[in-house]
């Protein structure tokens, strides 16, 4: 079983990762912020990790930074959100250290394709 | 919602899929050079194998491929979309239902047999329009030369998550036949970081496979890493010093294996048709669902508080209604919720119609027209799914008999193309569904001469306009002078109005001959809670489905005692017939001093019905009758009173139907 983080302030998207993950067998974390996303990532390893960028307490993309300082986490595949128009972010997270993205609104199958893209399988 | 299963989402979200690309096709017949519809019906086709191959529907991707392929021409101008093309393709995307749906047994030759007629639609196109080079093939497995590929990741690649195994798995998902690995630059290995990524690759993929499926492959890097994809004839693969080749298989072995694997999985692969039914719901209304179940739950502490303190005196009482008030309000809001969640938008089960007409139009060689209007009505899911079938048939009716053929529309000084116009829209709690044609209209001698040979009236009896219109209603009832392959498939109008009944609708008819002919359905929103109107007669509590009452009036002792003989009232300037429900029911109880007459319409007819009290207006949750009980005329189910007892409910049509030939037994009489 894989575990996922999945990283958002809106909890309708939190859910509909969750609801989307969980029913292809993955185990699901959530958190609310990029604060709280960087203590979980402190605590546990994660296969992969899911994240807003927009958010408060922390952005996406400070939160990016910051874990992958973290040794526990290397190599760890990071996705943000985002929207089809923002390439600059796009960038932006990339420079940071993020895996790749998934455009927004995405319906379950693409986050899925998207999750065996980084993990395999 | 079952939400769980990604192949069950899958099935879902194609058929929606299939539905958006239909309708695209459609629009396609009337405008074959629209870019931007070619662009829809090729994007569709494409989700549709990339996400069905993704969940194990491989003859699904197998077959979208082809009619993908195809459209791939046409949006490169390579072929032209022609009316005889997009009649092929609306097949094929009857066939990918079936395919969606795993259902059908001869699914493999139906395949090849569609594909052929594909084939034979672009080859004829390319060789009319003199573009092509007259052999034009569908798809040409390995006929181009093998895609070279050639790629290095940049070094931080797996330090950011990218994992270079994963990558190359990919590629040999689509085909790849020889994976080389390039390690010259791999520095000495008290220089080496692990996370770093030193290793370029050179992969060989079949020539058949889209370049753009190569370029998926490595999106997340792309901007970043080098790539060349290149199709020249055996590129410098053969780097003298090149180790751990990794030959895969030989393409000319791969291909009939692969064939022979889709084979298998058809076949046992198969889910069962009837899986649960699904419905989507906005993400909006789960939240508004949310909020009321969350109030719901305050509420309930507060209960709880209030048990546990024990109340006494007034100010408990009052803590006690307020409670008992805020229940009542979230009752009907998560009533009205939930409700709203199994509604959708009358346009989907709209759209099937367009085809069904383009299909039609075909068949009969009419030029017909489909104009829709208020698409946006929402209906409950199941009742739309149960309209399906009646609006089926009142189309194929008014294409087959109603409308004239294009010679008579010209000589009756008509337009030539014949028009259908389906409509929706709400009013209170019932959608109203009109399905009107400028046909021919109903030749009334027609209709009265076959109910006459059929034994429906007797030959001179009276009869108004609406009740010849009705008798089309009646089972066994057909007028088509011959029975075509459109419409007489042994289903009457008869069928149609009992299913439209079994919805708590109603069918009504208007005619004029030479203008064309109206059906209106009103069909009421959801099935599950109605408003009712409660009334007893005798010791017994019946409800009434409000929107079926007209008005309510006292039957005073003298009209009582008038009436006696006719069990007719004046109603303004109409003479209603009435039932007395106490004698209908055999209560055995006196009646009460100030008996009410609850005036019901249906049909365009009225009747009365004595009750012994109006209580109300009820919200009224619909329970069926038990087996024992159901076949039992006047009543068309249960519902549980506040109080624990159970109240009948009142069907109207047939009440209606009873009051009319009472009248008519009466009339008769003299």
């Amino acid at each position: 079983m894989t575990s996922i983080l999945t990283v958002d302030d809106s909890v309708s998207i939190r859910m509909a990762i969750r609801i989307a993950l969980s029913g292809a067998g993955h185990d699901v974390a959530e958190a609310a912020d990029g604060a709280e996303g960087l203590a979980k990532a402190r605590d546990a390893k994660f296969d992969l990790i899911i994240t807003d960028l927009n958010m408060p307490n922390m952005n996406g993309l400070e939160m990016i930074r910051e874990i992958r300082k973290l040794p526990i986490q290397a190599g760890t595949p990071i996705i943000f959100l985002t929207t089809e128009s923002d390439d600059a972010m796009k960038q932006e997270a990339k420079a940071a250290g993020a895996t790749g993205w998934l455009v927004k609104p995405f319906v379950a199958d693409h986050l899925l394709k998207v999750t065996r893209k980084v993990l395999g399988g | 919602m079952s939400g769980q299963d990604p192949a069950e989402a899958f099935r879902v979200e194609a058929g929606e899929l299939l539905d958006t690309t239909e309708q695209a096709l459609l629009d396609l017949t009337h405008q074959l050079g629209s870019r931007d519809l070619i662009d829809t019906v090729f994007r569709g086709m494409h989700t549709l194998k990339g996400s069905g191959a993704m969940f194990g529907f491989d003859a699904l991707a197998a077959f979208t491929h082809h009619c993908e392929s195809a459209f791939d021409r046409v949006r490169k101008g390579q072929v032209r979309a022609t009316a005889e093309l997009v009649a092929v393709t609306l097949s094929a995307m009857d066939h990918m239902r079936a395919l969606v749906d795993g259902q059908g047994e001869q699914l493999e030759a139906e395949s090849a047999a569609i594909l052929a007629r594909l084939q034979a639609a672009i080859v004829t196109d390319s060789e009319a329009s003199g573009e092509g080079d007259g052999t034009v093939e569908l798809d040409q497995p390995c006929a181009a030369n093998p895609w070279q590929v050639h790629f290095r990741l940049p070094v931080e690649a797996m330090a950011n998550g990218i994992n270079p195994l994963i990558l190359i798995d990919e590629l040999r998902d689509l085909g790849a036949t020889r994976v080389v690995a390039l390690t010259q630059s791999i520095p000495a290995l008290n220089a080496l970081d692990p996370m770093q990524c030193h290793v370029a690759w050179h992969v060989e993929l079949p020539g058949d496979v889209a370049r753009e499926a190569i370029e998926d492959v490595f999106i997340f890097v792309m901007d970043e890493m080098e790539l060349n994809i290149d199709q020249q004839a055996q590129a410098a693969l053969a780097e003298p010093d090149v180790t751990g080749a990794t030959a895969i298989a030989d393409p000319d072995l791969a291909a009939p294996a692969q064939a022979a694997l889709v084979a298998a999985e058809t076949a046992g692969n198969r889910p069962a048709k009837a899986v649960g039914e699904s419905v989507r719901v906005p993400a909006e209304r789960l939240d508004l669902l949310m909020d009321r179940v969350g109030e719901l739950v305050i509420v309930q502490s507060r209960l709880a508080q209030l048990a546990c303190g024990g109340f006494s005196g007034p100010a408990g009482e009052l803590a006690l209604r307020s409670i008992s008030e805020e229940v009542e309000r979230l009752a009907n809001e998560l009533r009205d919720t939930m409700m709203v969640l199994r509604m959708v938008p009358i346009a989907a089960l709209f759209g099937r119609f367009r085809r069904l007409v383009h299909d039609l139009a075909r068949e009969t060689g009419k030029t017909i027209d489909l104009i829709t209007d208020g698409e946006s009505t929402e209906i409950d899911k199941t009742v739309s799914e149960r309209l399906a079938d009646p609006i089926v048939h009142l189309i194929r009716n008014a294409c087959d008999h109603g409308l004239e053929t294009e010679e008579e529309r010209l000589a009756t000084g008509k337009s030539a193309a014949g028009q259908i116009r389906l409509s929706a829209q709400q009013t209170g709690g019932e959608v109203l569904i009109t399905i009107a044609d400028d046909g021919r209209g109903i030749s009334r001698e027609r209709v009265r001469a076959k109910a006459e040979a059929n034994g429906l009236v007797q030959p001179g009896q009276v009869l108004s306009d609406s009740e010849l219109l009705q008798l089309i209603f009646e089972p066994g009832f057909s007028t088509a002078a011959q029975v075509t392959s459109l419409s007489g498939r042994g289903v009457g109008m008869d069928v149609v109005k009992r299913t439209i009944e079994g919805l708590r609708g109603q069918i009504d008819m208007t005619s004029e001959p030479g203008k064309g002919s109206v059906i209106t359905l009103r069909i009421p929103l959801t099935l599950a809670i109605i408003d009712g109107l409660l009334v007893r007669v005798g010791s017994g509590n019946y409800v009434i489905p409000l929107s079926a009452v007209e008005e309510c009036l006292e039957l005073s002792l003298e009209d009582d005692i008038r009436s006696r003989g006719r069990s007719m009232i004046q109603l303004r300037e109409r003479l209603v017939p009435f039932l007395r429900l106490r004698e209908l029911f055999g209560t055995g109880t006196r009646p009460d001093a100030f008996q009410k007459i609850v005036v019901i319409t249906t049909g365009g007819q009225q009747v009365g019905l004595v009750v012994d009290q109006i209580i109300g207006s009820h919200q009224t949750v619909i329970k069926s009758m038990s087996s024992l009980h159901r076949s039992i005329p006047s009543f068309s189910g249960a519902t549980i009173l506040g109080d624990g007892g159970v109240a009948l409910i009142l069907d109207v049509v047939q009440l209606v139907a009873l009051g009319q030939s009472h009248e008519e037994r009466l009339r008769a009489a003299g």
